[in-house]
């Protein structure tokens, strides 16, 4: 019993040495912090900014988004707001080189495609809480984080953006 | 140039040495406390990978000036409802008796402010008033964390200071002696001479309650800034805060200079003994307290008391017991 408490006392001493070991390793290691002003983190692959759209490889106007509003239902704060128009683009009339049928009729007229466009991506970054379901949830990845550490505003106007409407400033550069 | 012996003529040497060694130590006290909160924030920095202060001055090094004007100038507010005259007694309560503590100790064979036979004791007896410098400031503040601060900062003098005073009786048993000059002379000049050699448990115990006596991490319960805000110094502002830190500072330089003088053989060193050896022993154990400050979490109260009554009391008058059997048998 005694001898249990006293080797109980001799481990906790042992103990606070091996803390003096990590602190006084750490203390001879070199730091890891960045004196800001003067030198800035260049890695900022795991910062969450605001979520920004990403657009086709092939057209820098039009971003992957397919409108299927994932983003709009996982989001738990209700910051996305998708505004769309559908539009009908007429199909391809039939090549007139083709042969006419056997029964000599016409083919009936294909239908016009409907196709739905983003117009507006409404983005409350007030409300954001920075989860990352949108980002995760997207089935076509049109969504990211973006990597402006010095966004700032002096009013709530300021952080509610259309990302569409900077998708194509963006685009315009 | 004035002949000092004249001008000197109708006062008393002893009164003139007095003088010049409380001015002496005013200058040592304010500049080792910049210093120590210059180190005591570089350490840290360096213990938590960061660099510490380093904007003002080369390294930093002119921050704890800044931070001292700082203080200076800050308005000195009372809180309402405060007792004022204790609010403020407290302070000069906690830094004035801090040179009591210095006049005896013997930095080097004649750099000393009073040659005095019981100056362990003069220290030992002054020390106890700085807890009542800081439960004056916690019943004066009419705060609920000051009042709490200081009720800690009793309970943890009170416990601690016996097994300190037990572990330094070890010491005295042994010389014989309460002069510390007298037991610095009795050690020598190499390491195997020091009383730690003899002394190991009395100075492993002196040193806990040293730390625990000055409210240092892991024992700062009387500010623990998690749970009391600042504790018994919430509500001072400016130099009324600042006194109270100098006088941390200098508790701790005192209870260094202590166990210098006690176990390591004070100014006594290899190849040539003097002040330097001194100062050099008490800087090694104020950075290994500030080291424990940075490595250890704050201790819960309990444990802190369960500690103190059931490990190091004990353990002390074990000692103390055992030196005293060894004294009387061989000496």
């Amino acid at each position: 019993m005694i001898s249990q408490t006293f080797k109980e006392a001799v481990t906790a001493v042992w103990s606070m040495v091996v803390g003096l070991k990590v602190t006084g390793k750490n203390f001879m290691l070199p730091q890891i912090t960045v004196h800001y002003p003067r030198q800035v983190v260049t890695n900022l692959d795991t910062f969450r900014g605001h979520i920004d759209l990403v657009v086709k490889d092939d057209d820098p106007f039009k971003p992957k988004c397919i409108l299927c509003g994932q983003c709009e239902n996982n989001c738990p704060s209700g910051c996305i707001t998708i505004e769309s128009v559908t539009r009908e683009i007429p199909a391809a009339p039939a090549p007139e080189t083709a042969p006419p049928g056997p029964e000599g009729e016409a083919k009936p007229a294909p239908k016009p495609k409907k196709v739905k466009e983003l117009t507006r991506f409404l983005l409350d970054y007030n409300l954001c809480s920075l989860c990352g379901l949108c980002v995760q949830n997207c089935p076509v990845d049109s969504l990211r984080f973006s990597r402006d550490v010095y966004l700032a505003g002096y009013s709530r106007g300021e952080f509610e953006f259309d990302l569409m409407e900077t998708l194509q400033k963006r685009g315009k550069k | 140039m004035p002949d000092f012996n004249v001008l000197l003529a109708g006062i008393p040497a002893e009164l003139t040495r007095l003088v010049l060694a409380l001015i002496g130590l005013m200058a040592f006290i304010g500049l080792n406390g910049l210093a120590l909160v210059w180190v005591e924030r570089k350490v840290a920095g360096h213990v938590q990978r960061r660099p510490g202060p380093f904007e003002v001055g080369p390294f930093g090094l002119i921050q704890p000036i800044v931070d001292a004007v700082k203080l200076v100038g800050k308005q000195l507010a009372t809180p309402a409802g405060a007792d004022k005259f204790l609010f403020w007694l407290a302070p000069l309560l906690a830094f004035l008796p801090i040179f009591l503590l210095f006049i005896p100790i013997p930095f080097s064979e004649n750099l000393v402010g009073l040659n005095t036979n019981l100056g362990l004791l003069l220290i030992l007896a002054f020390a106890g008033l700085n807890v009542l410098a800081l439960c004056l400031a916690g019943w004066g503040q009419n705060n609920k964390w000051g009042l709490l601060g200081a009720g800690r900062a009793v309970a943890q003098s009170v416990a601690y200071e016996i097994p300190l005073l037990l572990a330094v009786l070890a010491v005295s048993f042994q010389t014989g002696s309460l002069d510390l000059a007298a037991i610095t002379a009795k050690q020598g000049p190499w390491p195997w001479q020091w009383n730690i050699l003899v002394q190991p448990l009395a100075f492993f115990l002196y040193f806990i309650c040293a730390v625990a006596e000055t409210n240092r991490a892991p024992f700062d319960l009387p500010e623990a800034e998690s749970e009391l805000t600042a504790g018994f110094h919430t509500e001072y502002s400016g130099m009324g805060f600042g006194l109270f830190f100098l006088a941390e500072y200098a508790n701790m330089i005192v209870v260094c200079s202590v166990a210098t003088v006690l176990f390591l053989g004070g100014w006594q060193g290899p190849i040539e003994p003097g002040w330097w050896w001194f100062l050099i022993k008490m800087y090694a154990l104020l950075l290994v307290i500030i080291w424990f400050r940075w490595t250890y979490p704050r201790v819960r109260f309990d444990q802190l008391l369960n500690l103190n009554w059931k490990w190091l009391l004990p353990l002390s008058m074990v000692n103390l017991l055992a030196t005293a059997f060894v004294v009387k048998l061989f000496a």
